[in-house]
């Protein structure tokens, strides 16, 4: 091994073998784990079994897993819808008016993520202030329930990961030439035809970082179903919490982490080909 | 233009409701009982037990994030360096080692590491936690001085070995002087995610060493949350006083050195 091979190792390895060992092989665990028996103390018992991957896929699952989709899904599809015109306006302000604007947006989110979260719970409390004026307005009856219901989940997640929309869209709506949009007008397309076949297509590469940065945490929440859904909003993350420290089911929860990490796998993997494409396309074009 | 204004108030309508009612004297979030400070009070001269608590978990919050920063500052460095400066396969393999923890959802972390901590039959304590908070924080430093790296000129290492300087003090002289202030904002980023690390933490986390985010969560739980708002408006404070007042240092940075 020549020197520079040798600084390069010596430089590498601090990092790597942390990540390695604290990261990779943790990962690998977890799904050696979905096939090992349960110990009856609640650890990990002798030998190999597919008899938890059984468990997993018994009906009440695919249920979990359907409406971790959905909710995520959803989140996502809203965080885009509200972040795409917010980005557009950022991208048309002036300089310093921008830098305070985006200041704003990111404020809040330097705060603790489950204070937000319980703000959020206090305000839709039963007995909580919004609760209250929907009454007084005659909008909700006393009895409605805010809380604890799939809604709630829905509301809270897209307040915590639109911020993580807008600021990919903001990067890339800030390099996109707006007298393209002109130009389009001038051929005779209208406003929001320019807009969607104009703007849109040239904010693309914001728009797919904005899906993986909100659909991918969104898939693996746990916090928010916690602490403003109900029994009947689990997600998949609520479910390998509760074997873990509910049930003390070890092989079980490792069994989920699996699957969430397949579900997971699917977004990145489509991420992935669709920038490899893109490159692609635009190295034919430059030639 | 519509549509900014609503997200505006938003994402500021339940922080407002937050901090006006942590002025409340009631115990119940509902019901307005007329303005008090006496939540505060109850904090800061910790008067209950409940408030003791809140001051050991906030002890544990620093201890942890200054040990996890410390650590992922010198790895996330390095790491950064080695990946600018050698593009070979083995950096291929390093740079998905530091990309991956990014997109891996929190609750797939933490439920590996306390795996591997099980397993082990390592007791969960202050140390399993600084552990898992290092290894996410190694990446965000890693990326930030990765940024930083990007215009960096290598020349002034090359003019400088040629001036005799052993590697030693071409780190000590020119790397760190010049990746400083990267350095540091990689820091301040890996403190801030440690601090408001919930997910990571609570699984990783063992009887008596509990941050407060868990100590929140579990306030939360068993019904005491008057005392958390006053505690987060006191949080809102700190952070906004921070970012504002790096906010300012950096836009005079920027009109004194314009050409940087």
């Amino acid at each position: 091994m020549n020197q520079r091979k040798w600084r390069e190792w010596a430089i590498s390895l601090p990092s790597m073998g942390w990540l390695v060992f604290f990261f990779v092989l943790p990962t690998l665990l977890v799904c050696s784990i979905a096939f090992r028996p349960r110990s009856i103390n609640g650890g990990i018992g002798e030998g190999w079994t597919f008899g938890t991957w059984l468990d997993v896929l018994q009906p009440s699952y695919p249920l979990v897993v359907w409406r971790t989709l959905w909710l995520s899904a959803a989140t996502t599809v809203i965080c885009l819808l509200l972040a795409v015109p917010v980005a557009y306006w950022l991208a048309r302000l002036s300089r310093e008016a921008r830098n305070w604007m985006l200041l704003l947006i990111i404020l809040p989110f330097w705060t603790n993520f489950l204070i937000r979260v319980f703000a959020w719970w206090s305000l839709l409390h039963s007995e909580g202030w919004l609760k209250h004026t929907l009454v007084w307005m005659g909008v909700a009856s006393p009895d409605t329930q805010l809380l604890y219901n799939e809604w709630a989940v829905l509301l809270v997640l897209v307040y915590t990961y639109i911020p993580f929309a807008i600021l990919p869209l903001f990067a890339s709506a800030e390099k996109f030439d707006f007298g393209l949009l002109d130009a389009a007008r001038d051929l005779g397309a209208g406003k929001l035809r320019a807009f969607m076949s104009v703007f849109i297509p040239g904010i693309s590469q914001g728009m797919i970082t904005a899906f993986v940065v909100v659909f991918i945490p969104a898939l693996g929440s746990y916090a928010i179903p916690e602490i403003v859904g109900g029994p009947q909003s689990e997600m998949i993350g609520n479910k390998i919490a509760q074997k873990v420290f509910v049930d003390r089911n070890l092989p079980h929860a490792s069994a989920l982490a699996t699957l969430l990490a397949l579900v997971v796998l699917l977004p990145v993997i489509y991420s992935i080909i669709t920038q490899r494409k893109q490159k692609r396309t635009g190295g034919t074009k430059r030639q | 233009m519509l549509v900014s204004i609503g997200v505006m108030v938003f994402l500021y309508a339940p922080i407002v409701v937050l901090v006006i009612f942590s002025f409340n004297d009631s115990r119940y979030p509902g019901a307005w009982h007329g303005w008090t400070l006496r939540w505060y009070r109850q904090l800061l001269e910790a008067q209950s037990v409940e408030a003791r608590d809140i001051w050991r978990a906030t002890r544990n919050t620093l201890s942890v994030a200054f040990c996890a920063t410390a650590i992922s500052m010198v790895f996330g460095t390095m790491a950064a360096w080695a990946m600018h400066r050698f593009k070979t396969r083995l950096q291929s393999a390093h740079q998905m080692l530091v990309y991956a923890p990014l997109v891996v959802p929190d609750i797939l972390m933490g439920i590996s590491l306390l795996m591997l901590f099980v397993n082990m039959s390592v007791n969960l304590g202050l140390t399993t936690i600084i552990i898992a908070h290092t290894t996410f924080c190694i990446s965000y430093v890693a990326l930030v001085v990765l940024g930083r790296l990007q215009d960096f000129d290598h020349t002034l290492v090359d003019a400088a070995r040629d001036l005799g300087a052993n590697g030693f003090s071409v780190c000590w002289r020119i790397l760190l002087p010049l990746l400083g202030p990267g350095i540091a904002a990689g820091g301040l980023l890996a403190f801030t995610l440690s601090v408001d690390d919930f997910v990571i933490t609570f699984f990783t986390a063992g009887p008596g060493s509990t941050t407060l985010p868990v100590q929140v969560y579990s306030m939360m739980r068993h019904g005491t949350p008057t005392l958390i708002n006053a505690l987060s408006v006191i949080f809102i404070i700190i952070t906004f006083s921070v970012v504002i007042f790096s906010q300012r240092i950096l836009q005079k940075r920027d009109t004194t050195h314009p050409h940087i």
